[in-house]
């Protein structure tokens, strides 16, 4: 085992567990704290795989926006900061799609290289990532756009009634 | 493999979480404890807490548009940093595409500033 390897391994424990105490805590502030620890490792899974620009992404995107959105989606709807005694909903139809989820992906996973060593890519910097995005994948990219304006819009229409 | 080059970048994470474990626990051994309420107030940039309603209150909507503005702009500076990085790899396709991107991006600004959405109040 190599180093990237032991690290791999431990950001995916971390990942996990922190994964599972999202769903598990009857808190909704700190099911989002733990949300912070769950794609933070996965960022550092990136890293790991020489995932720079991405790895970067996922820490300003997913940590620094997509928690903030969550965190205060909590505050909007859910007046109370503390334990919410009424998510009671049995989870094991949540944990058999879940697990089976995870289960199916690994094993294509797994069959798809069986033993072959597959060498690391080429790091994913920015100038890498930046000469196929914007010359292979333009069409996306502008669509891309669209979903912000589309975004920005519905943001509006939801919170400001007409006046 | 680049993982050397990070290695300064973790070592300097483990000196931040040694340094806030130390303060922590150093505090809890030198630090004396007198009970003041207004220690287990919350902060909030020094300014007196604003009592809340019984049952907590809801925050106004006005905060989910701010960090909507947010995420849309933060997502279109993401993809500034490598169109700037490869920009005189890609000529100037690269340059009318991010103009096209970024003037579509401008439109939903425009409507946000028009709808008052910029506004506090």
């Amino acid at each position: 085992m190599t180093s990237a390897d032991i690290l791999l391994l431990a950001l995916g424990a971390v990942a996990i567990g922190a994964a599972f105490r999202v769903v598990r805590t009857s808190h909704l502030v700190r099911a989002g704290l733990w949300l912070v620890v769950t794609l933070g490792a996965v960022a550092g899974v990136y890293l790991v795989l020489a995932a720079e620009l991405v790895a970067w992404v996922q820490v300003l995107l997913y940590v620094g926006a997509v928690v903030v959105l969550l965190l205060f989606a909590v505050m909007l709807t859910r007046a109370p900061i503390g334990a919410s005694a009424d998510l009671d909903r049995p989870g094991w139809a949540g944990a058999l799609v879940g697990g089976g989820a995870a289960l199916g992906l690994g094993a294509l996973f797994v069959d798809g290289y069986r033993w072959q060593k597959v060498g690391l890519p080429a790091p994913g910097t920015a100038e890498a990532l930046g000469a196929q995005l914007f010359q292979h994948w333009v069409l996306p990219f502008e669509v891309l756009s669209v979903l912000l304006l589309a975004a920005l819009v519905g943001a509006i229409v939801v919170s400001r009634p007409e006046t | 493999m680049s993982l050397a080059l990070w290695v300064p970048i973790v070592g300097l994470f483990t000196l931040a979480l040694l340094f806030a474990l130390f303060s922590v626990t150093a505090a809890r051994f030198t630090g004396p404890h007198r009970y003041n309420r207004a220690k287990l107030d919350a902060y909030e940039c020094g300014i007196e807490p604003t009592p809340q309603p019984i049952g907590g209150g809801r925050f106004p909507v006005k905060f989910y548009l701010t960090a909507m503005l947010f995420i849309v702009f933060d997502i279109e500076i993401i993809f500034l940093y490598p169109w700037a990085v490869s920009f005189n790899a890609l000529g100037l396709f690269g340059f009318v595409e991010m103009l096209l991107f970024i003037g579509t991006v401008f439109v939903a600004y425009a409507y946000v500033w028009r709808r008052g959405g910029l506004d506090w109040d």
